[in-house]
């Protein structure tokens, strides 16, 4: 190590903390439903905590069965009546108002974000708020413009859509599924997750402000009894649901005696596959953001990492060597790298892969950061020498762990790259673009990166093969899951 | 006593500036009763040449941005328009319009240029496509704007014909030099200060006045532009037009006005078309597999 190299391991980043007071947070929300925030039947509430503290934030209303019905009834009654009738133009209006009023309120949002799911402000700052605020500005642009995207087809919306939505993007998870259904035409009664509802309640308050018609748009909270009342619920003609693959087969055959649509964006064990041509050290930053980008909580997340053999020590030699820089903490410090683990339950689940992945023999490699007392952290963790039958290979982690696996020729690696039930996404690093796109036709998954990773636009199209779900989010394509002919 | 009013002098717009012409000529704007409403710009030649080389210095900047960008700034321009409406609706009322027909104006365009807007990031998509070429190559073909772009705008209406003349062809990065419509100069020169409010970058859009008459032949025959839109019934015009934008085999896009005619294809018509051609490697027996 030279001389220079020493005095910067030495030199350590003082805190650089965002302020809580830029996010006004209420002590209790109630349900949005037909436009005005209301107190739920069941009568009950349910903490949402901050990962990082494990202090309460809030108490959030959970949604029973007779407060689905009231939300879907609301979204149909606003559907037939405003909604279906408006002019597209208009319609599209008030997705330009909303992603305006996100962009004003950006900051604000970034750091709710992160107090209730624990990713890091930078991220949420830099990646989710925008994101969201783009998505519903590009599908707004839509609304009158399906003639277009659907030539010699008359695109009619579905009428009213019950989405589910997961903890790892709350904001952006939202955007995703509210504003090419209402660009669409439809209305939508959305859930937002067990442990980060807290973004969706504010964007609530944002759609009060730009004067939506009441019940266009739903927002409730709940869990998983929450969302099989929505899955089940008469009134819902599509049913839009991101999370586990478990959970979605189970939807897919709660509706399978129905005529609903679905669209659904499941798990993911993307293979991020690193040749001997590639430009190593930008490999290892997209390693580092495939596999560390939100604690690992990302379904497309780069978790299988094919070294070619001959540059397996120099990858894993300075893959380690930057890991050892990340920095693990207070998600509102504006260098934290990796925040905290989303709930205690998931970190359970992490530890519990980690575990496996060491009895199955894979060596394990952690950095040796330092770790704040309270709240959920996972150290960002490395194993090397796993092999394609380890669980930790297999099965989706969701956590910041990585397996390495090498391999010596291309078809090895096709071969062992697309051996899983998953198909969401595929990494490739290579300088060779005619390998590039070699690749780019073999890998049977939905979004393949070259020379980066974990990029995502409005414009993009974005969803799994195989058990990875099927359906389209982002981009022209993603208006299909929302219209009928 | 009655307070003076304070009269606006209307000035030309190029390079994000408002200057008045180098020619220092003008012409009298009167209204019904022949009263002066006022002296504006006859611009020449020069101002001509002096706008084409801000359009192309302004050129690549505009089209580098990210569609994302573009699709934002025209929003911004609609909104500028909205906030302003009162002022462009007086200057339609100036220009011989009634106060109802020119408020359906104003809102006619406001709204045509938020059609615009979202199509900035969309039309892409409409107008590209992957060619299944039989040698094993990725192949792609991709719209691109043209470059500078002269326009004369339709003589049928003040305000919505003027932006239908000139959002599609900015909307697909194109800059743009335009001439207003002679007896509609109070609309357009509101619109270059509505557009230079709403962070367009200085050069993408300017704006003269004056005669079609004196200047038609040099927006047609400058070296420099790469195309010309152009509205209008006159044929004897039009064929000038073709005729003087031969020598650079500029791309003359002649239209008839419709009010009601707003499509992605006005876009595309100020679009080239790029194809790339990029190897894939052929290795091995591997298919696909499951």
């Amino acid at each position: 190590m030279s001389k220079k190299e020493t005095k910067l391991q030495g030199w350590n980043y003082s805190p650089a903390p965002e302020s809580k007071s830029g996010a006004s947070l209420k002590k209790q929300y109630d349900l949005f439903i037909g436009g005005k925030m209301v107190k739920p039947t069941s009568g009950k509430y349910f903490k949402t905590i901050n990962p990082a503290t494990e202090e309460v934030i809030s108490e959030v209303a959970e949604a029973n069965a007779a407060d689905v019905d009231k939300a879907m009834k609301a979204a149909r009654k606003a559907y037939t009546g405003v909604w279906s009738k408006m002019k597209a133009s208009e319609r599209g209006k008030y997705l330009f108002r909303i992603a305006r009023l996100i962009q004003e309120r950006a900051r604000e949002f970034a750091i709710v974000e992160s107090m209730d799911g624990g990713k890091p402000i930078r991220e949420s700052r830099d990646v989710d708020v925008p994101l969201a605020a783009n998505h519903f500005f590009y599908y707004a642009g839509w609304a009158d413009k399906l003639d277009y995207a659907f030539p010699n087809r008359q695109a009619q919306p579905l009428g009213v859509a019950a989405q589910i939505i997961p903890w790892n993007f709350p904001l952006l998870m939202a955007a995703w599924k509210i504003a090419p259904a209402l660009a669409c035409g439809n209305t939508v009664v959305l859930k937002s997750a067990e442990t980060t509802p807290l973004t969706a309640y504010k964007l609530a308050e944002l759609i009060q402000d730009a004067g939506l018609p009441e019940g266009v748009v739903n927002i409730i909270s709940g869990a998983g009894a929450t969302g099989a009342a929505m899955v089940n619920h008469p009134e819902a003609d599509k049913i839009a649901f991101t999370g586990s693959t478990d959970v979605g087969k189970i939807i897919q055959k709660a509706i399978a005696a129905t005529h609903k649509k679905a669209t659904l964006e499941l798990g993911g064990k993307a293979a991020n596959i690193i040749f001997e041509d590639a430009p190593i050290d930008q490999a290892v930053e997209g390693i580092v953001n495939g596999i560390y980008f939100n604690q690992g909580h990302v379904c497309c997340a780069g978790s299988r990492l094919f070294v070619e053999e001959s540059v397996k020590d120099v990858v894993i030699a300075k893959l380690k060597h930057r890991m050892a820089s990340l920095i693990v903490g207070d998600p509102l410090d504006k260098n934290t790298d990796i925040g905290a683990i989303n709930s205690r339950s998931q970190l359970q689940t992490i530890e519990n892969y980690i575990r496996i992945g060491l009895d199955e023999g894979a060596d394990m490699f952690q950095t040796d950061c330092k770790l704040p007392s309270k709240g959920f952290w996972c150290r960002p963790t490395l194993f090397t020498d796993a092999s394609q039958s380890h669980r930790i290979v297999q099965e989706e982690i969701f956590g910041p762990v990585l397996a390495v696996i090498s391999f010596r020729t291309i078809d090895e690696v096709i071969a062992k790259a697309n051996n899983t039930p998953y198909g969401l996404s595929a990494g490739v690093w290579t300088d060779k673009g005619s390998k590039i796109f070699n690749l780019t036709t073999k890998m049977r998954a939905g979004v393949v990166w070259a020379n980066t990773y974990n990029k995502f636009d409005p414009v993009s199209p974005f969803g799994g093969y195989k058990e990875s779900g099927f359906g389209r989010e982002g981009g022209l394509h993603g208006l299909s899951a929302y219209v009928q002919f | 006593m009655e307070r003076i009013e304070v009269l606006k002098t209307y000035k030309i717009y190029i390079g994000g500036k408002f200057p008045r012409t180098e020619s220092g000529r003008y012409y009298p704007l009167q209204d019904k009763s022949g009263k002066l409403i006022a002296n504006i710009c006859l611009c020449s030649r020069k101002d001509v040449r002096d706008a084409v080389s801000a359009a192309r210095k302004a050129f690549e900047g505009w089209s580098e941005r990210a569609a994302f960008n573009r699709s934002q700034i025209l929003y911004r321009i609609a909104e500028m328009m909205e906030s302003r409406k009162a002022l462009l609706t007086e200057e339609c009322v100036r220009s011989g319009m009634t106060a109802k027909v020119a408020q359906q104006e104003v809102f006619n365009a406001i709204d045509r240029v938020i059609y615009y807007a979202g199509w900035a990031d969309k039309y892409m998509q409409i107008f590209s496509s992957v060619n299944p070429v039989s040698s094993p190559h990725f192949n792609f073909s991709v719209p691109e704007p043209m470059g500078v772009i002269t326009v004369i705008p339709p003589s049928d209406s003040p305000l919505l014909g003027f932006v239908s003349a000139i959002i599609p062809a900015i909307t697909g990065g194109n800059t743009v030099v335009v001439l207003a419509e002679e007896k509609y100069p109070l609309t357009a020169v509101a619109m270059s200060e509505i557009i230079n409010d709403s962070d367009v970058p200085g050069g993408v859009v300017n704006i003269l006045t004056g005669t079609k008459k004196e200047l038609i032949s040099h927006m047609a025959s400058h070296m420099d532009v790469n195309a010309i839109i152009h509205f209008g019934k006159d044929e004897a015009e039009l064929a000038k037009v073709k005729e003087v934008s031969v020598q650079n085999l500029k791309r003359v896009l002649h239209y008839e006005y419709k009010a009601e005619a707003e499509n992605p294809y006005f876009i595309q018509d100020t679009q080239e078309v790029k194809t790339t051609w990029h190897p894939i490697e052929v290795i091995g027996p591997s298919g696909s597999g499951y």
